[in-house]
């Protein structure tokens, strides 16, 4: 498997299948790790850099569930490729523009990326569409059991596992789900959502995470507590309590704009459909705005123009990486405005 | 607790130690002594200014560089800056202040040096806190000789 053959499909993340998926697109669990005896990247210079990565990159791609990964050595690797990645939500922003030895493994379909050298040694990453995450938390916990049979973690009986941050330090967890909110938006509820949610000590951010926007009115909500809970009560709250609670809201508002202001949704819809079939320049922004009234359109089955696998393959290739790597091609900002709507343009063009 | 607050005007308040706290007025008193008590500990173990040239023996991480980065350098941070790191890690975690959850399966070993070392820290704080000083003269030593061992 190579980097080219993952761009072929849209990936795990974008299948939109599994539980809540008409309003929760993925989920995500990741694990922080270090290795014992070793500083963290902090401090480690490039020579110790450069042994770690080599140690686990080898330990990763041995165990069996990692053994047919495909390992990508981000230090050598072109820019258009770990912006791929990052489109594709295998790898940070950060760890796509740091420096030094560093790479990731992905497994095949996409479920699993392990980050090698980002804040921490490891970054064990699962993902999937929809809110499956007793079945990410059993992919990456049988990961991280098969690991740790060749290789010593930083662990301490009281703090748990260490990590470079200590916001980290303890179950080194981070559960992390994705969810489409635009009726909440709409409705102006969203706020009130999101002040909740920090009430409750979760972290609510944008597409990419930290410190980014909710473009086409995407929120990732996530823990931030690590000490002092297990990693299975952390998962339960989210799944019983937590993300039905915000999925519940956002269902209501829908029902709401449906009954009481039904021309308005449909007017949305509609435009933003035209606005795709006939742009003849569109920047990656505009695109994904104009895609979440389709998105929701498409799951309250009220836009029948296009079906729901042609939205996330137009959601994941008109972005900035993944329309270069098509076009084979570097494109400055200008040129990528003109090629993205060019393909908008063909892949709706009535057949 | 009262206070007198004569910017941009004359105003009173009288608030109780936890209202105090709570307004970031003071930092609870028995939380700060214990630390500084800790500090002078520490200082005089390492032979250094305070809090902000404390470094670590095993990674030359100083606690001030820790501050401007937010990362720190190497497990063993965890107990080099324990005395200051704990008040944070409460506060980031809700309160927790014990891990709860997944124990590696093997690493046990390899790591019993570090956690025979927090253990001492810990045994140190008690020791302080009960005023024992002999007691807490005696851990130090163990723990000196565990780091360098």
């Amino acid at each position: 498997m190579t980097l080219d053959d993952l761009t072929k499909t849209t990936g795990e993340w974008l299948r939109g299948v599994g539980p809540m998926s008409d309003i929760v697109v993925s989920s995500r669990i990741r694990l922080a790790r270090n290795l014992a005896e070793h500083p963290f990247l902090t401090t480690a210079d490039a020579g110790q850099r450069t042994e770690i990565y080599r140690c686990l990159s080898q330990a990763i791609t041995t165990t069996s569930p990692g053994k047919d990964d495909l390992l990508v050595d981000l230090e050598t690797a072109d820019v258009i490729d770990r912006n791929v990645l990052v489109e594709r939500h295998l790898i940070s922003r950060q760890h796509a523009a740091a420096e030094g030895s560093r790479g990731v493994t992905v497994s095949p379909n996409e479920t699993r990326a392990v980050m090698i050298n980002e804040e921490d040694h490891l970054r064990l990453q699962g993902l999937r569409s929809g809110l499956q995450l007793e079945e990410l938390w059993a992919e990456i916990n049988d990961v991280d059991d098969s690991l740790a049979r060749d290789l010593a973690f930083a662990f301490d009986r009281r703090l748990g596992y260490l990590t470079a941050c200590p916001t980290n330090v303890g179950t080194g967890i981070r559960v992390s789900v994705m969810l489409h909110l635009p009726a909440l938006r709409l409705t102006k509820e969203i706020e009130r959502v999101a002040r909740a949610a920090r009430d409750l000590r979760l972290a609510v951010r944008g597409l990419y995470g930290e410190g980014t926007e909710a473009i086409g009115d995407l929120y990732q909500v996530s823990n931030q507590t690590t000490l002092g809970k297990s990693e299975e009560a952390i998962i339960h709250t989210f799944s019983e309590t937590i993300i039905p609670n915000i999925v519940g809201y956002e269902r209501t508002a829908r029902e709401t704009l449906a009954r009481h202001h039904e021309s308005q949704l449909d007017d949305r819809i509609g435009r933003a459909y035209g606005v795709l079939c006939n742009a003849r320049r569109i920047s990656s922004g505009e695109t994904q705005s104009l895609l979440s009234p389709i998105h929701m359109g498409i799951q309250m089955g009220r836009f029948k123009e296009f079906d729901l696998h042609t939205l996330h393959e137009l959601f994941l290739y008109t972005q900035p990486a993944h329309l270069q790597k098509m076009q084979g091609r570097s494109l400055d900002e200008d040129q990528r405005a003109v090629a993205r709507a060019d393909y908008i343009r063909k892949r709706l063009a009535p057949k | 607790m009262h206070i007198t607050d004569t910017m941009p005007e004359k105003r009173e308040q009288h608030l109780c130690e936890d209202c105090a706290e709570k307004a970031g007025v003071i930092i609870k008193q028995t939380h700060h002594t214990t630390n500084e008590i800790l500090q002078q500990f520490i200082k005089h173990k390492t032979g250094l200014g305070g809090g902000d040239d404390l470094a670590c023996p095993k990674c030359g991480l100083t606690f001030k560089e820790f501050q401007v980065k937010g990362l720190l350098g190497c497990p063993h941070d965890y107990v080099a800056f324990a005395a200051l790191l704990t008040p944070l890690i409460q506060r980031a975690h809700e309160g927790g202040t014990h891990h709860v959850g997944k124990v590696p399966p093997t690493a046990e070993a390899t790591v019993k040096k570090q956690t025979g070392i927090l253990r001492l820290r810990r045994e140190l704080q008690e020791a302080i806190d009960q005023e024992n000083y002999e007691r807490a003269a005696r851990v130090r030593d163990q723990i000196r000789t565990l780091e360098i061992g």
